[in-house]
């Protein structure tokens, strides 16, 4: 059976937003705008120590003598600061000491999402640190990690707690002063996730977090903290979904990782943000800067992600792979449709002998959005040795939507070696004939070939997260092209 | 001789020169060139000199290019002797020979030739003159001069440079040569302007060299449009050996018809600083384009090559393939855009840049760039950077070639994927055995000119009249 292929862009196009609801919690804001009274409302209100305030302000100082970024292939509305709440917070928050006492309509709120902490702690073995507007409301799974010597809590708990490492370690991989979003992150961040593996630590567990963006105009300002010392692992996880709003939600995050000699750390992210209507409205605006050191020999690093919300996403996560024979990684699945844009990638700089990194990233785009793919692979000249291979590809489903792809590449020594391949087409004919000859309707076949597409990538994804990023794929895909 | 003091080149210093020579430069313009130079003047007054802030600029600064003085020249010399500056000895190459001297059109007879098959070749300062309704037509209309400040500076200064116009269903019996020299006791500045116009269904080959035959520093901001109407194909060779002190800043600006057919190859062997603007724009359906470049840099030269190729119309087709070999302090650059614009279905483009980096000095800034605003596009880039491969000279070495050799030989092969897709048999000859002397070192500048270089057979006899000059 012949079917439109406009048709089917339409009806995909049509399909709700299936997160997209607000749970009715009572929510304390700090005053709308941001000045330097917001900085230290929000630092008075987290009770913490001088040095954060001053970190803090420091961040912001900067952040007003800074451009909003415009290099990016992206078309963002101009975006009002002052007409932002900076800092929300579940009113309840008292420290609880078992599920009960969290609010039912939080936990109400992790079951349509599909991620009760209840079933997650008793059937996945997964510790959750999940985050509701900015605070973290209960953190499991604390006490068989704190028998490894494992922190994992909220960066707030960590400030109090913990505020020789967050001295240490916070800004020494994303310093307040690296871009406008990071600076403005630095100032006024409200809470996220921190996270310390102690030297020759196996995680035994996955350690994840879901973020969730709930009150209307609050911009989310999440700060993660990851540590791996010597010899350590750890495997993280974030996720992403968002109830649907009309007016564009701020969302600029900033992830750290430290990866000390022989630590590995993997960190995998699925997004899947409100990416707005299909005539452009609403939707968040996600503003991310995500990094990792290999600072000791033999480290590695590697990110996964799976980007299929937002309105615009911005977000580069990179490598800096200082420690020779440290290994860099970055896989990616990036899926816009609508009027969302994506200009998305990673960094791989090479200053350590014998680093690697290997860069596999694959855009779809459909509807009316743009796809980027924006990277750089640096070889400095004492990286000697060095290997990159990176492969970018993009599809596109239908004529009105558009892919790039701006790969920098900078060598500066001769025994490096880097390739760089990319493709851009359309869904096979073949492919989609020979499915459909075999009895399958245009749109699993379509399913089926994009997620044959992203195998390279979702095979890096943990378990628990690869049937999500799945069924994600086909959600924001059911049968787009024809 | 006007404005020949030996300067710093600025922004300032170019406005106020414009202001002071406008009705000299202006010379021989029609009324409509005039008002072209008034608003690039005002459009380079505000762009100003590219730094490296500017994303198209990053890794290529001239601030070492700028720092040397020069001496703007607004007049050509006069008197000289052509047959003494160029002269071409590749064998068996028969070409029709233009001859450029430091920017200006130069000819023993008569600065516009008319053939008897319609073709006209000669100075565009004459053209102007003589064919003012056929030059309007075409100069000025495919180069950028809002968006780049060298070509809007090249369009209010150039004053002459080279005019080709081949009529409708005219094939060229021979390749054109166009041998722009720059020989000069004192630094120069120098801007000229070539115009190539092919009619409908036309054909033409044509080879395009800059070389230096002094150490004497030179900067050289050359603009060149080339119109291809429908069916027309142009193989286009452009051959670069300069001395180490020239900067040269080569902008091409290809506007191809339906169904139109370009072959340009860039041949890079020496120069100081090389920027070549490759911008190709698709004006109708079924346009084929390919781009291939070499570029062997050592000491402390750098290339820079910019390929943007707009496809504006559906079914046409663009390859581009760079491949460079990087020795010693040098430094390469290679930024390919493909546009694919909304309409533009069924466009096939590939983009290739591949570096072999020889010294732990030596460094390369790739970016292929691809820009897609539909689905019904096969687009592709790859670009490597890396090294010999060891197999390969592990193989060689085993069969008793000498290391030496062996990577000769594995750099000449590298080197012959792009220099075999020259079409002129002789041409690609002497290509052939130039780079192999490039790869042992032995071409220097001051050989001379690309097509004067030496043979074992043929001693080249270089004697310039000095006292002419």
């Amino acid at each position: 059976m012949e079917s439109d292929p406009n048709k089917i862009i339409g009806e995909v196009t049509q399909s709700d937003y299936k997160y997209g609801f607000v749970t009715d919690i009572e929510t304390e804001y700090a005053p709308k705008g941001l000045n330097e009274d917001t900085v230290r409302f929000i630092s008075k209100t987290k009770n913490e120590p001088a040095f954060m305030l001053e970190f803090r302000l420091k961040a912001y100082r900067h952040w007003l003598t800074m451009k909003l970024p415009t290099w990016a292939h992206l078309d963002i509305p101009p975006i009002d600061f002052q007409d932002i709440y900076f800092y929300a917070a579940p009113k309840k928050k008292k420290q609880y000491e078992s599920l009960d006492q969290v609010d039912p309509e939080l936990l109400a709120t992790f079951e349509k999402l599909g991620i009760s902490l209840e079933e997650q702690k008793k059937l996945a073995g997964v510790a959750v640190d999940a985050v509701i507007d900015s605070i973290s409301v209960k953190t499991t799974f604390s006490e068989t990690l704190a028998k490894y010597g494992i922190i994992f809590c909220s960066m707030s708990e960590a400030i109090q707690h913990h505020p020789e490492l967050v001295k240490q370690y916070l800004g020494s991989v994303v310093p307040y002063t690296d871009n406008y979003y990071a600076s403005l992150n630095s100032a006024v961040f409200s809470d996220g996730s921190f996270c310390y593996i102690p030297k020759g630590v196996r995680c035994p567990v996955e350690l994840s977090t879901y973020f969730r963006i709930n009150a209307a105009n609050t911009g989310q300002f999440e700060r993660t903290l990851i540590v791996a010392d010597e010899g350590a692992y750890v495997s993280y996880m974030e996720g992403c979904t968002a109830p649907r709003r009309d007016e564009n939600q701020l969302h600029a995050a900033v992830v750290e990782i430290v990866a000390m000699k022989d630590a590995s750390v993997k960190y995998s992210t699925v997004q899947n943000w409100y990416p707005g209507d299909k005539n452009g409205t609403g939707g968040i605006y996600n503003f991310v800067t995500k990094r990792g050191i290999c600072k000791g020999s033999n480290s590695k690093i590697s990110w996964t992600q799976v980007e299929t919300g937002s309105a615009i996403t911005w977000k580069y996560p990179s490598c800096i792979l200082l420690g020779d024979n440290s290994v860099g990684e970055f896989y990616s699945v990036a899926v816009t449709n609508h009027h969302q844009q994506a200009d998305t990638g990673t960094k791989m700089m090479h200053l350590g002998k014998n680093t690697k990194s290997t860069i596999i990233s694959k855009g779809i785009s459909a509807g009316k959005s743009n796809n980027s793919y924006r990277g750089l692979v640096r070889i400095t000249k004492n990286a000697s040795n060095s290997r990159n291979y990176s492969q970018c590809d993009s599809l596109l489903l239908g004529s009105t939507c558009g892919a790039h792809t701006w790969p920098y590449i900078q060598v500066e020594n001769k025994s490096s070696i880097v390739e760089h391949e990319a493709t851009t087409s359309k869904i096979s004919e073949d492919q989609l004939f020979y499915c459909q000859q075999r009895g399958m309707d245009a749109e699993s076949a379509i399913g089926l070939i994009v997620n044959g597409y992203a195998k390279e990538v979702l095979k890096q994804l943990p378990m628990e997260f690869a049937v999500e990023a799945q069924k994600l794929l086909s959600i924001s895909l059911e049968g787009s092209v024809g | 001789m006007q404005g020949a003091l030996k300067q710093n080149i600025t922004k300032e210093l170019m406005t106020g020169l414009y202001a002071d020579h406008r009705a000299a430069i202006a010379a021989n313009d029609y009324p409509a060139l005039t008002a072209r130079r008034e608003n690039a003047i005002h459009r380079f007054e505000e762009l100003g000199f590219p730094t490296t802030k500017l994303e198209a600029w990053k890794n290529t600064d001239l601030r070492e290019s700028f720092a040397k003085e020069y001496a703007v020249v607004l007049k050509p010399k006069q008197d000289v002797d052509v047959q003494k500056v160029f002269r071409c000895n590749i064998p068996h190459l028969d070409t029709a020979i233009m001859g450029q001297l430091n920017g200006w059109y130069v000819s023993k007879d008569v600065p516009l030739m008319e053939l008897g098959n319609g073709i006209i070749m000669g100075s565009l300062a004459e053209a102007m003159k003589k064919y003012p309704a056929l030059i309007g037509v075409h100069l000025g209309r495919y180069a950028d001069t809002n968006g780049d400040a060298f070509t809007a500076l090249n369009t209010a200064f150039s004053q002459d440079g080279v005019f080709i116009y081949v009529p409708d269903n005219v094939k060229s019996p021979k390749p054109v040569q166009i041998i722009n020299v720059i020989h000069n006791d004192e630094n120069l500045f120098l801007q000229s302007r070539n115009l190539i116009v092919l009619g409908k269904n036309s054909r033409l080959s044509l080879v395009h060299c800059d070389d230096s035959y002094n150490h004497q520093p030179s900067f050289s901001n050359v603009v060149t449009e080339i119109h291809l109407g429908e069916h027309a194909s142009l193989d286009h060779y452009k051959l670069q050996s300069l001395n180490n002190e020239s900067t040269l800043i080569s902008s091409v600006y290809f506007r191809m018809e339906a169904s139109a057919k370009l072959e340009s190859h860039y041949i890079s062997l020496n120069g100081g600083l090389l920027r070549n603007n490759i911008r190709i724009r698709f004006n109708g359906p079924h346009g084929d384009a390919k781009i291939y470049g070499i570029y062997l840099m050592d000491r402390k030269q750098h290339i820079d090559n910019q390929v943007f190729v707009d496809h504006a119309y559906p079914d046409c087709t663009s390859g581009e393939l760079f491949k460079g070999i990087l020795d010693e302090h040098s430094s390469g650059v290679f930024n390919g855009h493909v546009l694919v614009e909304r309409n533009a279905v069924r466009t096939n483009a590939y983009q290739s840049n591949k570096n072999i980096l020889l010294t732990e000095t030596a460094k390369v800034n790739s970016k292929p760039f691809l820009e897609i605003y539909n689905d019904d596009v096969k687009c592709s880039h790859g670009s490597t950077t890396g090294q010999l491969d060891q197999d390969a000279m592990y193989y060689l070495r085993q069969r008793g070639i000498g290391e030496d050799s062996a990577r000769m030989l594995l750099m000449y092969a590298y080197a012959d994927e792009v220099i075999s897709k020259i079409a002129i048999d002789p041409l690609r000859y002497r290509i052939e055995d130039m780079v192999k002397k490039r790869l042992q070192g032995e071409l220097q500048i001051c050989e001379a000119c690309v097509l004067h270089c030496n043979t074992p057979e043929q001693p080249v006899e270089f004697v310039i009249d000095m006292t002419k000059i």
